[in-house]
């Protein structure tokens, strides 16, 4: 038989998984054509992973693969996994095998055996269909049935040289329990984890109440991996393993765009608004409006045409409509043109890590640029502290690195917190946009103050400001402050009030005095005009007073001449 | 007594290995033994032929299939519980 030649020795290649987060955990997949073990106890989701592993390489990898399954009946396999939507009986045909290969109830045992029976048939079927993938599921069942450690040793060791000769990338399943000493002690199949390149454990534990998956990847020959548990959960597609950052890809797509808050005012004080792909955390105690705010934010994003989701922990989706429609909040209209997908987290249950998987699936079903979660706190519930912080910056990550803008409302207790302002899952810590809402107590009256504790990359406003709700919309107005006390509702509008007829009254009478010029400027001007009047009247009269006394004087001048002529006396004289 | 049921066998072995071969020597001997002259043995190399091997469902070998007398039945493994073969093929009865 000839080998298909392998790459050079310097890499090792991987095949990938296609299961969600573990491509990333092991840098890229399973060892090509090396074995793996994949240990847990009953029910962690060993048959579901390695089913997965063989069904995305023959569907999107082009790698056909067998399925051995040694416990349950390849048709109850195959069954229990149609809701995942892999489309099985599709890629049966030619690129997906199933061998049963459950011990015969009926069958004598009498002496030794081994498993070259079934690997010839295997290997002649291998053959056939080119197959590069190969799953052995609960080989533990057969391994049990031999009679000694040295026979079980020999079996697993021709069933390794089988594999090697043909290169196939394979995945053992093992039964490991706590219920199960005998599997979970390294004997008898402790020498399995040092003859594989690969080693996974899987976990179920509950903690608190609530079920927990855990994977591990204990050992993976020649290369790096996260050796760290990672949460998972069994969603609607298979697998998924949460893991907390795809390095070099949340950070790398940073933007400057602005996404409006939904509230004018609120624009402003954070210079335009929330930035694109931001992490923006609502924190109030209840009854503060941070659902309204939340809720004004998605209205903004549906009316720019962005698909928005909104998870809602606390009520009905429906109910969140109606309560925010009588703050001129309209949400109807989008959940009717479809950009809007309400979402009653009540009806996801499980742990923060399941509901994180949900939300994540909705998101990306929905194809959604914007998404609310309200309130995010919720996740914290029955989830020790560690792992909500963990589920919150697998949230916030997540969201970067898909553009998602993010804005969760967070529930602080009113005894506690509020001063320091912390919130749960310790989210503010990973927040971009930070807006705390709380009650001012005053006067007689609570009313609602907002501030920006902080924005990453964004000069804002340092105000606190009153948030004010009607059935126009949601509004920010500034507070006065009087003798160092802040001035909320009631007693800044009376001092809005008082400042405006102030205002007024200045106003008229301002305009009072500068009628009263204009009429006293009129009179002068009339008394200036009969002035100069008066002035060209004597200029006049002046003029004709020198030439009538020049006339004169010239009448009288030639007067004696002629009578000196008539008179005849003296001689013309010249003047 | 003259009409006693001939046996039928099919025993599949992976080549020479250890536990195959002693199947197949057990098995001879075991029908010298109390099979003189009425059995009949099919040996079919799983790596010669796996499709048929597959096509019976054969996973582990050595395998033995008794055809006939009777109801079909499977013994797996080197046939060295000899008490345990007799039992299985209904000749314990048999040969007492």
């Amino acid at each position: 038989m000839k080998l298909e030649r392998s790459s050079p020795a310097t890499a090792l290649r991987k095949s990938p998984s296609g299961v969600l987060g573990f491509d990333e955990i092991t840098g890229g997949g399973l060892p090509r054509g090396r074995a793996t073990l994949l240990a847990g106890g009953p029910g962690c989701g060993k048959t579901i992973f390695a089913l997965q592993f063989l069904a995305n390489g023959a569907r999107d990898f082009a790698e056909p693969g067998i399925f051995v399954a040694f416990e349950e009946s390849s048709r109850r396999i195959v069954a229990n996994a149609e809701s995942f939507g892999w489309r099985l009986n599709q890629l049966r045909r030619k690129k997906l095998l199933f061998v049963d290969a459950q011990p015969n109830p009926d069958q004598v045992q009498a002496g030794d055996f081994d498993l070259c029976g079934m690997l010839a048939g295997l290997a002649h079927q291998a053959k056939l269909m080119k197959a590069r993938r190969i799953v052995f599921d609960a080989l533990d069942m057969v391994l049990s049935l031999l009679p000694d450690l040295a026979a079980r040793r020999r079996e697993v060791y021709r069933l390794h040289d089988w594999l090697r000769v043909r290169e196939l990338t394979c995945i053992f399943t093992l039964k490991a329990g706590a219920g199960e000493p005998t599997f979970t002690s390294p004997q008898p199949y402790g020498f399995m984890q040092f003859m594989v390149d690969c080693s996974v454990i899987l976990t179920h534990s509950v903690v608190l109440g609530v079920s927990q998956r855990n994977l591990r990847v204990q050992k993976y020959r020649g290369s790096s991996f996260d050796e760290n548990e990672s949460p998972f959960v069994i969603g609607d597609t298979g697998f998924n393993v949460a893991i907390s950052r795809i390095l070099g890809q949340a950070d790398a797509k940073v933007t400057h765009e602005r996404v409006s808050s939904g509230v004018k005012r609120l624009d402003t004080m954070l210079g335009g608004g929330y930035y694109r792909a931001a992490a923006v955390l609502i924190t109030g105690v209840p009854g503060t409006a941070k659902t309204t705010l939340s809720g004004a934010f998605a209205e903004a994003a549906c009316g720019r045409g962005e698909r928005t989701v909104i998870v809602s922990f606390d009520s009905d989706g429906s109910e969140v409509i109606r309560n925010l429609t009588s703050v001129g909040i309209q949400l109807e209209r989008f959940v009717k043109s479809g950009l809007l997908r309400m979402v009653s987290a009540r009806t996801i249950t499980g742990s923060a890590e399941a509901c994180l998987v949900r939300i994540k699936a909705l998101a990306v079903a929905h194809k959604a640029r914007c998404l609310v979660i309200d309130p995010v706190s919720a996740l914290a519930n029955s989830v020790s502290e560690v792992r909500a912080h963990g589920v919150a910056e697998r949230l916030i990550d997540w969201s970067k690195s898909e553009r998602i803008t993010l804005v969760c409302t967070s529930l602080l207790n009113e005894n506690e917190g509020q001063a320091v302002g912390d919130s749960a899952l310790h989210i503010s810590t990973l927040a971009d946009t930070w807006i705390h809402l709380n009650y001012l107590v005053q006067a007689g009256e609570r009313n609602r103050g907002m501030s920006i504790i902080k924005s990453r990359g964004t000069a804002h406003s340092n105000q606190v400001r009153e948030l004010i709700l009607s059935n126009a919309g949601v509004t920010l107005a500034d507070i006065f402050t009087a003798g160092g006390e802040v001035l909320m509702g009631t007693m800044r509008w009376e001092k809005e009030s008082a400042e405006r007829v102030a205002k007024e009254v200045a106003e008229v009478a301002g305009k009072l005095k500068l009628v009263t010029l204009d009429a006293q400027q009129a009179e002068l001007q009339v008394r200036l005009t009969a002035v100069q009047t008066e002035l060209v009247a004597k200029q006049v009269e002046k003029t004709l007073l020198a030439s009538t006394t020049a006339s004169r004087k010239a009448v009288t001048l030639r007067g004696s001449e002629r009578m000196r002529e008539l008179r005849g006396g003296d001689a013309p004289k010249r003047e | 007594m003259s009409r006693r049921p001939v046996y039928k066998f099919r025993l599949f072995i992976a080549a020479d290995t250890l536990n195959s071969v002693q199947a197949a020597s057990n098995l001879n001997a075991l029908c010298k033994a109390h099979l003189a002259g009425r059995h009949e043995i099919e040996v079919i190399d799983v790596f010669k032929d796996p499709k048929r091997a597959l096509a019976q469902g054969i996973r582990m070998t050595p395998t033995l299939v008794k055809l006939t007398p009777g109801p079909e039945r499977r013994i797996i493994g080197s046939l060295t519980d000899t008490d345990r073969v007799m039992q299985t093929l209904g000749l314990d009865a048999d040969a007492a």
